[in-house]
């Protein structure tokens, strides 16, 4: 538990992903089995364990610390989880816990003969500090550090409590009940230091939340073999923790295991960004076109396992299973095979913006009244294997004759295909991506985000090849917003001001006044950023942490135009506006303050989006 | 009858004052008589008329003010018991950072101690904590609060030498208080057996010199050429706080950003300096060593400085010890001061 502890803990500031992975590789090499495979699961979600509620972490702290030492302190840290690690009382760290009911509580007939009680537990662990040259005191003898000392109490005879492995945490939580996970929970923490039950908590919560995601971990291991990620990946789905076969196989040792999963996750194929001068390299007739749909990335896979019952799965593009997310889809896929397509909200024939799709994501409950209000929908792009058919291989032309056949013999409303966008030259495609509402895509227009470019010939292959697929964006959103904070980056940049806030005008109660609608950290040059670092420090008003307030006014301050790919309403923004992707696209040194954007600017942009069908209850009370 | 506590020692503007044996300790602005704890600039300041110390916090004074720091200067002898006025007064080792004491103050039967910061955790540059028994015991609470348990100073500088190996391209930047951190450090490396030169930024040298000079061994230290920083990969170098994250370290390679402090113990303050690194190492007392100390001295009273005082205050009472908070003015957290100090220093060597 101790190195996995170490672990956690180093990566949740680490900020770099090659660094990350640095790390992650170090623990897989240098941990055994089991316990590196219970790690993987843990940072892949793999955990099949009941969680414990952070209440029942709050419950053990509370029997065990004075309420109000507790109350300070986690108004202090800020953080429940690690409060209750740096705050438990271990043996040997009485001085936390709650009065004794003898002493009355606050200062009310207090006895000599307790205060002695007291002295002699807390003189008890060891000492560096010379003897007391009164006579009659205790004394310290032990020669150890306090640290040390602390692990045994005084009148704690017992040997040190056995500090359990990661292997034993994940086991026993998977075997016990409700009612003995308090006390298990507890002797673990008693015995883990605070690192320890920093990462312990973390674990039995399911709240990892260290910046490493399933595919970085997969990532890792691969790497361990020299292997590339995607083959880990092929084979990933038939695998359960704690993955013994899977490090054997990368590690040379061992047989690749075999894929048991008759549903699995294959790698998808992905697209670069088309530049300006890529058209005279590129042939419009060796191309087709597609929409490129404002939604989520999904691959869905069909089997049947040996029992000959249905095996159905929605994996997200990184290959995480997301099929509890959406029963209504998988119930659709009533075919053999792997598609690739993107998940929409359709209500009445008509694609939803991004903003309400966002509303069917991430929920923990998928209820009945969710799934009726935001219809999940998929639509295709491509086909992958068709029964046991392999048909990456193909060009993609043939491939898209498979898939809308097989769209066809669904005849399901949750799925349909993604139409193809006629063009006979590159102008012709760029007068649709500029109008898309008029060529075809009618009111679904608001959900498209440009085109993608596809070769006619090229094959299905895992990762983003070069020369095949391209996404030719729809030009962003710009608006010229004034500066207002500058904050410090991270890693590499953490010596810059690097992460600017910035706001455009609105009225305010006392005449126009800026008001904070985004924040950027990219899109500048490395010179750039030497730039607006200076400006930041040269024009610094306040400073707040690593953040500093700079000089903003009508008549002061720094236009930055931003660019973003579309808005959403927030309670969380002052503005009541949030960004998506905002970037700085460039610097006004030029433009005065006064002249940046206003508020409405940004309104209306919403209002575009916003477009939607309302489901049913806001549908019923329009009908009446 | 024993004389009332506060008879002994009263707080005024410019500190706690003794006026028994009309002196100052630790004061904030210039008085007539200073008795000093430690050399860490919030306690010693320049332009007193008279100063009494240890003699290496006299040193430390003299290398951080210039030798002419106060009109007169008196060593004070560790254990040694002198009269001042009314009063008797004894310095004994407080643990905190070299030539760090305590004062003991006593009249009419009732003892006093003045502990200045204290630690009682091991340190290989300056001498243990010694436990003075006394009737009120004045004690900080820079890190009073029952989540700050400093952990072993050994398995922190492991984790930073283990990160070194990791990362053999990397440079690790660490910072450190100029004043007792920065040599603790380096000498809890030299104890792991890190034997490669340990880099110092210029705001460091003429204190490791000092330390140097008391016998404290710190192997090679040399000072960072600023032309030569981007050789550094694979280096350890200690710099003040304020410079991990200034243009100053940007030269390194790739540099990891470490810094060694008790704040550390918490997540979102070391995130808030953009630390990659933190190492839990503190040259003031845990909680439990705050409450142990308090218990050890057997002081019915107990007064508290500065830092967090509710807290420790809150223990004292509900253990049957009569506690009260000074709220004091001018006493940093852990360094603050000492930031101050480092960056006034650097800013002179801006190189």
């Amino acid at each position: 538990m101790n190195r996995f502890a170490a672990l956690l803990d180093r990566l949740g500031y680490e900020p770099r992903r090659n660094a990350k992975l640095r790390l992650l590789v170090d623990y897989f090499r240098h941990t055994p089995d089991p316990d590196r495979g219970y790690a993987l699961a843990a940072m892949t979600g793999a955990l099949m364990f009941k969680e414990a509620k952070p209440g029942l972490i709050r419950g053990l702290v509370e029997e065990r610390t004075d309420p109000e030492l507790f109350r300070m302190s986690y108004h202090y840290v800020g953080d429940l989880a690690e409060t209750v690690a740096l705050i438990w009382p271990a043996p040997g760290h009485e001085s936390v816990a709650p009065p004794s009911p003898l002493r009355g509580g606050v200062g009310v007939g207090v006895g000599k003969q307790e205060r002695g009680a007291d002295n002699a537990v807390a003189s008890g662990p060891a000492s560096t500090s010379q003897s007391s040259p009164l006579p009659g005191r205790t004394t310290p003898t032990s020669n150890s550090s306090p640290q040390e000392g602390g692990e045994i109490g005084p009148g704690h005879n017992n040997p040190p409590p056995h500090v359990p492995t990661l292997s034993e945490v994940i086991e026993t939580l998977a075997t016990t009940g409700k009612s003995d996970l308090p006390a298990r929970i507890a002797a673990w923490m008693d015995a883990l230091d605070e690192t320890g039950r920093w990462a312990l908590i973390k674990l039995v919560t399911r709240e990892l939340r260290v910046g490493v995601s399933a595919r970085l971990a997969k990532t890792a291991v691969a790497q361990l073999g020299g292997m590339e990620p995607d083959e880990v990946e092929l084979i990933w789905h038939g695998l359960e923790a704690p993955y013994e076969d899977l490090f054997a196989w990368v590690e040379g040792r061992g047989e690749r295991p075999e894929s048991g999963n008759p549903a699995p996750f294959r790698p998808p194929m992905l697209s670069h960004p088309l530049e300006d001068e890529d058209f005279a390299k590129l042939e419009a007739s060796d191309f087709l076109a597609e929409w490129k749909w404002d939604g989520i990335r999904l691959q869905a896979a069909a089997g049947h396992g040996s029992d000959e019952r249905p095996v159905r799965r929605i994996y997200s593009r990184t290959g995480e299973d997301v099929s509890r997310a959406f029963p209504d889809l998988v119930e659709a896929l009533d075919f053999e095979g792997a598609i690739d397509g993107e998940l929409l909200i359709v209500r009445e024939g008509r694609v939803q913006s991004f903003n309400v799709l966002q509303q069917r994501l991430n929920r923990k409950a998928v209820t009945p009244k969710l799934i009726a209000e935001f219809p999940a929908h998929l639509r295709v792009y491509d086909i992958l294997f068709e029964g046991e058919e392999d048909l990456r291989p193909l060009p993609f032309a043939e491939r898209r004759k498979r898939l809308e056949a097989l769209v066809t013999r669904l005849d399901d409303p949750r799925i349909d295909l993604s139409p193809m966008v006629p063009f006979a030259s590159w102008e012709d495609l760029a007068a649709a991506r500029a109008d898309p509402a008029s060529l075809g895509a009618g009111p679904d227009a608001d959900a498209i985000e440009g085109c993608m470019i596809k070769r006619a010939s090229s094959p299905y292959l895992p990762g983003r090849p070069k020369g095949y697929w391209y996404k030719w964006k729809r030009d962003p959103y710009l608006v010229d917003a004034v500066m207002m904070y500058g904050q410090r980056g991270h890693g590499k940049r953490s010596s810059f001001y690097s992460d600017y806030t910035f706001g455009v005008w609105r009225d305010g109660p006392d005449g126009e006044e800026l008001v904070p609608v985004g924040k950027a950290y990219h899109g500048f040059t490395d010179e750039e950023l030497l730039k607006l670092d200076r400006y930041v420090r040269n024009h610094t008003v306040k400073r707040f942490g690593p953040v500093r307030e700079v000089e903003y006014g009508k008549d002061r301050g720094l236009v930055l135009e931003v660019a973003f790919e579309g808005l959403q309403r927030s309670t969380r923004h002052k503005s009541g506006v949030a960004m998506r992707f905002p970037r700085i696209s460039r610097i006004r040194w030029d433009k005065p303050a006064a002249e940046a954007d206003r508020i409405e600017t940004l309104e209306k942009i919403l209002e575009r989006g916003e477009k939607e069908i309302h489901p049913l209850k806001d549908r019923e009370a329009n009908e009446a | 009858m024993a004389l009332r506590s506060t008879d002994i020692l009263t707080q005024t503007p410019q500190g706690l004052y003794c006026p028994l044996g009309d002196f100052h300790i630790d004061p904030v602005r210039p008085v007539k008589r200073a008795l000093i704890t430690h050399g860490h600039s919030d306690h010693a300041r320049a332009g007193h008329s008279s100063v009494m110390a240890t003699r290496e916090t006299l040193r430390i004074m003299g290398v951080r003010y210039g030798e002419d720091f106060a009109g007169s200067t008196q060593e004070a002898l560790l254990r040694e018991t002198v009269r001042i006025g009314d009063v008797s007064v004894r310095f004994s080792p407080a643990g905190h950072v070299l030539g760090s004491a305590q004062i003991a103050i006593e009249a009419g039967g009732t003892r006093i101690v003045v502990s200045g910061d204290y630690k009682r955790a091991e340190d290989p540059t300056c001498l243990p904590y010694e436990v003075v028994p006394c009737d009120v015991f004045i004690t900080e609470a820079t890190f009073g609060l029952p989540v700050f348990r400093h952990p072993d100073t050994r398995q922190e500088v492991k984790k930073l030498l283990d990160s070194v190996e990791l990362f053999p391209d990397r440079a690790h930047i660490v910072g450190a208080y100029a004043l007792g951190k920065a040599q603790r450090v380096m000498a809890l490396l030299r104890e792991e057996g890190y034997d490669k030169p340990i880099h110092l930024h210029g705001a460091m040298e003429r204190l490791t010199e000092l330390y140097k000079s008391e016998g404290i061994p710190l192997g090679d230290t040399p000072k960072v050429v600023a032309a030569e920083r981007s050789k550094l990969a694979g280096a350890i170098v200690i710099c003040p706080p304020s410079s991990i994250q200034d243009l100053w370290s940007r030269r390194f390679p790739d540099p990891v950003t470490c810094f060694a402090s008790g704040w550390m113990r918490v997540r979102a303050r070391a995130r808030q300096k953009g630390v990659e690194l933190p190492l839990v190492i503190s040259d003031h007392s845990d909680w439990d060593d705050l409450c142990r100390t308090i218990l050890e001295t057997g002081a019915g009273e107990v007064w508290v400085t500065h830092g967090q005082e509710d807290a420790l205050v809150h223990w004292c009472t509900t253990h049957g010890i009569r506690a009260r908070p000074l709220h004091m003015l001018g006493y940093g957290d852990e360094g603050e001061a000492e930031e101050t100090a480092a960056a006034s220093a650097e800013a002179g060597d801006a190189a």
